[in-house]
């Protein structure tokens, strides 16, 4: 197994982290809004058959937070001017909750850009009548704990990780998302209609007690995508890569695996 | 000096047990626990206990904007104002202020004050503010531009107010191709601009710049941050190049005016009491929503846990000057000597608060106009030509 490697790329004056693993097949997976961290364990699994780009996004992390970065369309553009300044072609696309979002505003606006589009939980659209799981208003540990099938599993996580670095990357990863998904709350009401110009094999991913996006969210992309399959995975919540992390390498290699050479 | 009168006017008659299911009286608390006939009876209260601040003298009524809030039933200080502006003759009134940037149209703002200014012959000062982080989650208005919307909101208002031509407005989050708005203020230039805050340096940069010299007005804070933030305002102004005075500078505090100071204290304590720990209190990540203020700040504030999230008493806030109590000469030596360190020429009471009754905030607003304004009425005051030297 290669061994992650961590570099600087700059694009438009700004300086982003980017984490590199694996080879095969260029694999561009987009991070929620926790950051790419918790990533690190699904990425390794899929370096054994890709090779895995994991950046932190504009504003999140290390990765600077540069004044262009306004609404979720300028890290849209920006993932485009991403793939152009690393010379990728053609790249399967896999994104979590608010990375899948990004994704799809990436995947609307130059659909020939990828090979393959893997949606986790994934925000960017409404379904009307069907709440989100409010990411402000709760207290974070509230909202953290109902982020999992089993809470045990974030009790554990936050009595592991309260150090001071965690605490400013937590505020800064926070205001990212702010950022990009206050209002209206993690959806663009105008991307729903543009996804028909997804013209590729999608698979979407969904943890079957998400509370955050629930699973009619799922079935809701399901039916805006046209060439989409869907995986319910049991006993998770809206971190798959967390809590189910097999189940979900699992499903992505079958898909990616499944799609015509 | 002058003084002022400011009213947050709480829904006071709340449940305490309906109260105590919830972790804040601001957003989550339903407002099944308001009943219409009590606020019919209260804003009539509130409204006569304004009037009689006209009517005993203060220079001025003090008005704000909160909501969803059994902290203040006030979400239209400019409704307030317009139903004061005729029962009330001398007074000025201030509005502390439109929080601008929560609109989508600025200009209704510019033009409903300016419709006051008239109707009340230029007795309007205007206030401008962010609103609290809360109000960024009730509105659903993004707190990560919250300075850049307040900053354009209120330039926009000034040059509504001032041009005398239609102009075009181009900014980035209020873009209007054709400003005219009938009637212009009553004042000239315009009615005087106030910024209230809690205490912040960006606030103290933003106020203090030569082209604005608006007035710097610190409410509801300790006393060390009150001379920390007003000695920076004359800082900045002189770094900006002019002098700022006593009449750039007012402080607010809730005041309890009794016969002794034994018996301030206990009659005050309750409804203070209730002020910060029934209607202010709320947890901090709804106090302080992502961008509301710098990283930098958001950092300290974690840090800190600052006392509002926590229980508080009288003596607490006594002991850190945030409210005034006692005697009527016990409250004009400390705000005398409080004027004289700090520099401020404008005082801001909040004579109700919380669960006050009408009978104590009436004899504490009193008391306060008869014993202690006349005695400070000088103090701080710009030298009329004739005392100045030749």
């Amino acid at each position: 197994m290669s061994k992650r490697v961590d570099t600087v790329i700059k694009i438009k004056q700004a300086n982003f982290t980017l984490h590199r693993a694996g080879a095969g097949e260029p694999l561009l997976y987009l991070h929620g809004i926790h950051g790419a961290a918790s990533s690190f364990r699904v990425m390794e699994s899929l370096a054994r058959y890709y090779d895995v780009y994991l950046p932190e996004h504009p504003g999140f992390d290390s990765s600077d937070m540069p004044e262009w970065f306004e609404s979720i369309h300028d890290l849209a553009y920006y993932y485009l001017d991403f793939l152009d300044a690393l010379g990728l072609e053609h790249v399967h696309l896999a994104g979590h909750s608010l990375g899948g979002w990004i994704a799809l505003e990436a995947a609307i606006r130059d659909p020939r850009r990828f090979r393959s589009l893997t949606l986790i939980s994934s925000a960017g659209i409404h379904v009307k009548g069907v709440p989100k799981g409010d990411l402000f208003v709760r207290a974070p540990e509230v909202v953290f704990k109902s982020m999992f099938a089993d809470e045990n599993i974030a009790v554990a996580i936050m009595k592991e990780g309260q150090s001071k670095n965690n605490e400013d990357t937590f505020i800064k990863n926070r205001f990212a998302t702010a950022r990009a998904g206050w209002h209206p709350p993690m959806f663009n009401p105008h991307l729903a209609k543009w996804l028909e110009r997804v013209r590729l094999p999608v698979r979407i991913i969904w943890g079957d007690c998400d509370r955050i996006f629930p699973i009619e969210y799922a079935h809701a992309f399901h039916r805006l995508l046209p060439d989409s399959t869907i995986d319910i995975i049991p006993a998770c919540g809206h971190l798959a890569h967390i809590e189910q992390p097999h189940a979900l390498v699992k499903s992505i290699t079958s898909f990616i695996g499944g799609l015509p050479k | 000096m002058k003084f002022f009168f400011f009213h947050l006017m709480p829904y006071l008659d709340l449940d305490p047990e309906v109260r105590a299911k919830y972790d804040s009286a601001w957003m989550v608390l339903p407002n099944s626990a308001y009943d219409p006939v009590k606020g019919h009876a209260l804003y009539n209260r509130y409204l006569d206990e304004l009037e009689l601040g006209d009517q005993l003298g203060f220079d001025g009524l003090v008005l704000n904007e909160h909501h969803s809030t059994a902290y203040g039933l006030m979400p239209s200080p400019n409704l307030i104002c317009a139903a004061l502006a005729r029962r009330t003759k001398n007074v000025k009134i201030a509005i502390l202020g439109n929080a601008t940037p929560l609109r989508d149209h600025p200009l209704m703002v510019a033009e409903e004050l300016a419709m006051l200014d008239n109707i009340m012959g230029g007795r309007l000062i205007s206030g401008f503010v962010r609103g609290i982080g809360i109000e960024y989650l009730v509105w659903g208005v993004n707190p990560t531009f919250s300075h850049e919307r307040t900053y354009e909101s209120q330039e926009l208002i000034v040059r509504a107010w001032t041009a005398t031509e239609p102009f075009s407005f181009e900014g980035k989050h209020y873009h209007v191709p054709w400003v005219n708005i009938w009637p212009r203020p009553f004042q000239k230039p315009h009615p005087p601009i106030w910024t209230p805050t809690n205490g912040s340096s960006e606030t103290v940069e933003w106020a203090a710049r030569s082209d604005h010299r608006y007035k710097y007005v610190q409410n509801l804070s300790a006393a060390a941050a009150c001379k920390k933030y007003m000695d920076l305002y004359r800082e900045v102004a002189a770094r900006n190049g002019w002098e700022a005075g006593p009449e750039n500078l007012g402080w607010g505090c809730p005041v309890y005016v009794a016969e002794t100071d034994e018996i301030a204290v206990r009659e005050m304590r309750p409804h203070i009491e209730s002020l910060y720990n029934t209607f202010f209190r709320m947890p901090g990540h709804r106090f302080f929503p992502p961008g509301y203020t710098s990283t930098e700040s958001m950092r300290r504030i974690a840090v800190d846990k600052l006392p509002i999230f926590g229980q508080q008493t009288i003596e607490n806030l006594m002991k850190h000057g945030v409210v005034l109590c006692g005697s009527a000469e016990t409250v004009r030596q400390q705000l005398e000597s409080n004027a004289r360190e700090w520099g401020f020429d404008t005082h801001i009471g909040v004579f109700h608060f919380g669960t006050l009754p009408a009978d104590l905030t009436e004899k504490s607003l009193r008391l306060f106009a008869s014993e202690v304004a006349p005695k400070l009425r000088h103090l701080n005051e710009p030298k009329v030509a004739s005392e100045l030297p030749n």
